[in-house]
C-alpha cells in the first residue's frame, strides 16, 4: 500500500468533504433528505431495474412517500445516470443538474444503487421477483429503428444513437470512429436528437473542448471536413419534432448560416394564426431562418460563416448510394414527397419522384426503440413496449414499469419525471389497496447479493461511483472540461476498487 | 402569500423581497414534486407558475429563453378567467429575481413535446 495511496485516500476524502460542502444548497433544493431511520424488517422491498431517469425519479417518489419502503436500484453499467449521462449534448450541462436530485436519492437511507449487474444476464427478472415485493422495469430503449433500405451497413452510415452514445462516451460506441473527412453530411429525422448530431458536427471546436465531449470525439471533430449538413424528414415544416430551443441554438451557432429552399415553405406563413402557441413561435423562427431576408449585420455574418446547415422537406430515405469501391456511402437516394390531409392527419405520400444527395456520411436518427430484457417479461413487438396499465405490467403481479420502456421512446426529462412518479403512485396505491402483498418477509439485495457472488459477478455501489466520478473530474480538470469520462467498463471497474487491497476489478 | 398546487392545495408562505419564487420552495422546502428540476438555470419547464395579472403585470420584461421553456410546459395560459371568483392568471417562469406579490397558482407539469 504505501503512503502514497494513503495521501490519495486523503486527497479524495478531502474532496469528497468539499463536494458535499457545496452541495448545502443543492440539498435544500430537492429536499431529498437522508433520514437516518434504519429500515424495519417488514418493509416493503422495490427492485427497480435502470439506472436512468425513470429509475431514479421512480425511486425518489416511492422513498419520499412512504417511511416503509426499501428501494434498490440495478443498473447494468457500473456508472448511474442513463441517458443523462450519454445521451444529452455535452454542451447542455445544465440540463445534468437532475444528476444533483438522483445523487440525492441514490444516497438516500432506504435506497441503494447496484452498477455493473446485466439483468437478464446475471439476474433473472424472475429471481428478483423472488427477491422482491414488487420490481419496476426501467430500463429504457437500447435499440434503434433502422432505416430498412439498402446501404444502411455501408460505413459511414450510423444511427443517432450510436453517434450520440461516440460522443457522450457510452463505452460500447467508443470504438465507432466515423468518418468525418466527407463534405455533406445528411441527418434523417428532424426531431432534438437530430438537432444535437448537427450542432455537435457543426460546433466550433473552441466551444466544445470546454465541454464533457469525449476527447476522442474532440480529436475527431477538430480534424473534420463536415462543411454541410442536411436535416432530411418524411412531411413537411409544419411537422418538425424538435422544439424551438434547439433550433434557436441552429440559428445563433457561430460560424454557421442557415441554407434552404424558400420552396419548401410555401404557404407556411399564412397558417401561422390558425397554431397553438408553441408551434406557432417554432415555425416563426423557422421562416426566419429559412426565408427572411437577413439585415446588414446578419448577413455579413453569413457571408463570413464556413459552415451550413438546413432542413429539407418531404424526403424519405430509399437507398443508401455506395462508393466506387461499394465499402463507404457516397450519396443517399430519396423518395419526394407530398403531404395529404391536414391538422393531426396530415401524411406524406410518395409522388415518385426520387432525388440523389451527394454525402459521406449519413446518420438515422429516427427513434430509438426498446428491447426485451428477459423471456419473463411480457413485450409488445410492434410497439416495442412493455404492455401495462398505469405502470401494472399486464398479466403479471408484482411488476410494474416506468419511462421509455412504458410510453415509448420519446419527451424529455420531465416527461420521465412525471412518468414515474405516475408509476410510482400505481404501485403505492397498490400496497394501500392491498393488492400489492408485503406482507411477506422478503430477502431484497441480500437474496440478490448472494446469487451475484456465486456467479462472479462484482456490483458497483453509490460510493464506489463517487471514486469513479471523482477521477473522471480530476482528468478533466487538467484539460478544463468538468470530466474526462471513462469508456472502458473494465477501466471503471478498476477505478471502484481502487481503495480496497481486496477487491478485484 | 400562498401557492396552490396541482391538488388545489394551498401552501402558505413569508416572503421577503428579491426573493425569486424558486428560492422561497427551496429555502422554506416546500415539497411540491418535481419541481426546479434543472436548478434555476431555464432548461426544463417545472419551476412554472401562473400568476395573478397583477402579479404579471410587475414582471420584467420576457426573454426569448423564457418563452421557450414555456412552450414546454402543461397548462400554458394567456389570458384566462377560470372560474367566476378566481383571478384571471398569465404565465411566467419562477425563476425571475423580481419578487411577487398577490395570489399566485403553481401547477406542475405533464407532457413536453416528442423528442
Amino acid at each position: 500500500m504505501s503512503t502514497h495511496k494513503a495521501a490519495l485516500c486523503k486527497v479524495q476524502i478531502l474532496k469528497l468533504f468539499l463536494t458535499s460542502a457545496r452541495c448545502g444548497r443543492i440539498t435544500r433544493f430537492h429536499g431529498v433528505c437522508g433520514l437516518s431511520t434504519s429500515t424495519p424488517a417488514s418493509s416493503a422491498k422495490v427492485c427497480i431495474v435502470g439506472g436512468g431517469p425513470a429509475g431514479f425519479y421512480t425511486a425518489q417518489h416511492l422513498v419520499k412517500t412512504r417511511t416503509d419502503v426499501q428501494v434498490d436500484i440495478y443498473e447494468r453499467l457500473p456508472v448511474p445516470f442513463g441517458l443523462v449521462r450519454f445521451g444529452v449534448a455535452p454542451d447542455h450541462p445544465e440540463v445534468k443538474n437532475v444528476i444533483n436530485t438522483f445523487t440525492q436519492t441514490a444516497q438516500h437511507a432506504r435506497c441503494s444503487f447496484h452498477g455493473n449487474v446485466r439483468v437478464g444476464k446475471d439476474v433473472t427478472v424472475e429471481e428478483l421477483q423472488e427477491a422482491y415485493h414488487a420490481v419496476v422495469l426501467s430500463y429504457g430503449a437500447e435499440g434503434n429503428r433502422t432505416m430498412g433500405v439498402p446501404g444502411e451497413d455501408l460505413a459511414g452510415v450510423y444511427s443517432a444513437k450510436d453517434f450520440v452514445g461516440w460522443y457522450n462516451g457510452l463505452p460500447r460506441n467508443s470504438e465507432l470512429r466515423p468518418d468525418l473527412s466527407c463534405e455533406t453530411a445528411v441527418i434523417l429525422g428532424q426531431g432534438n436528437v437530430a438537432l444535437d448530431v448537427a450542432r455537435i458536427l457543426l460546433s466550433p471546436v473552441d466551444i466544445l473542448k470546454k465541454t464533457d465531449i469525449t476527447q476522442h470525439a474532440l480529436d475527431a471533430l477538430a480534424e473534420s471536413s463536415v462543411r454541410r449538413v442536411l436535416i432530411v424528414g418524411r412531411r413537411g415544416p409544419l411537422q418538425v419534432a424538435c422544439t424551438i430551443k434547439e433550433l434557436r441554438e441552429m440559428v445563433n451557432l457561430p460560424g454557421t448560416r442557415p441554407e434552404m429552399e424558400a420552396s419548401e415553405f410555401e404557404g407556411i406563413a399564412e397558417t401561422l394564426k390558425s397554431l397553438a402557441r408553441p408551434r406557432k413561435r417554432l415555425t416563426e423562427l423557422l421562416l426566419k431562418a429559412a426565408i427572411e431576408t437577413p439585415g446588414e449585420e446578419e448577413l455579413e455574418r453569413r457571408n463570413r460563416a464556413e459552415r451550413a446547415w438546413g432542413f429539407r422537406f418531404l424526403r424519405k430515405p430509399l437507398e443508401v448510394l455506395p462508393s466506387t469501391d461499394l465499402i463507404r456511402a457516397a450519396g443517399i437516394r430519396l423518395a419526394v414527397n407530398r403531404l395529404e390531409g391536414d391538422g393531426e392527419g396530415v401524411r406524406a405520400v410518395a409522388t415518385g419522384e426520387v432525388e440523389d444527395v451527394e454525402c459521406g456520411l449519413v446518420i438515422s436518427s429516427i427513434g430509438y426503440k426498446s428491447l426485451l430484457i428477459d423471456p419473463a417479461v411480457p413485450f409488445d413487438t410492434r410497439k416495442a413496449i412493455i404492455p401495462n396499465t398505469m405502470g401494472r405490467v399486464q398479466q403479471t403481479a408484482g411488476l410494474y414499469c416506468s419511462g421509455w420502456v412504458k410510453r415509448g421512446p420519446t419527451g424529455v426529462i420531465a416527461t420521465t419525471m412525471n412518468d414515474s412518479f405516475d408509476t410510482a403512485r400505481t404501485l403505492l396505491q397498490d400496497i394501500g389497496k392491498g393488492t400489492l402483498d408485503v406482507s411477506t418477509v422478503k430477502p431484497g439485495s441480500q437474496g440478490v447479493s448472494a446469487l451475484l457472488e456465486k456467479r462472479g459477478v462484482k456490483p458497483v455501489s453509490f460510493s464506489d461511483w463517487e471514486k469513479i466520478d471523482s477521477e473522471e473530474t480530476r482528468r478533466g480538470e487538467i484539460k478544463g472540461k468538468p470530466r474526462e469520462k471513462m469508456l472502458d467498463v473494465g477501466e471503471m471497474l478498476q477505478q471502484s476498487c481502487d481503495f480496497l487491497p481486496s477487491c478485484k476489478a | 402569500r400562498y401557492f396552490i398546487n396541482r391538488d388545489r392545495q394551498k401552501i402558505t408562505t413569508s416572503c421577503a423581497k428579491g426573493n425569486s419564487f424558486l428560492d422561497r420552495v427551496v429555502d422554506q422546502n416546500i415539497y411540491i414534486d418535481g419541481f426546479g428540476a434543472c436548478e434555476g438555470t431555464l432548461a426544463c419547464s417545472t419551476c412554472h407558475v401562473i400568476l395573478d395579472q397583477k402579479g404579471y403585470d410587475q414582471l420584467g420584461p420576457i426573454i426569448d429563453e423564457e418563452n421557450d421553456m414555456l412552450d414546454l410546459a402543461f397548462g400554458l395560459t394567456h389570458v384566462s378567467s377560470e372560474l367566476p371568483g378566481l383571478p384571471i392568471q398569465r404565465s411566467g417562469v419562477s425563476n425571475s429575481p423580481f419578487a411577487r406579490r398577490g395570489e399566485r397558482h403553481r401547477r406542475s407539469d405533464d407532457a413536453g413535446p416528442t423528442l
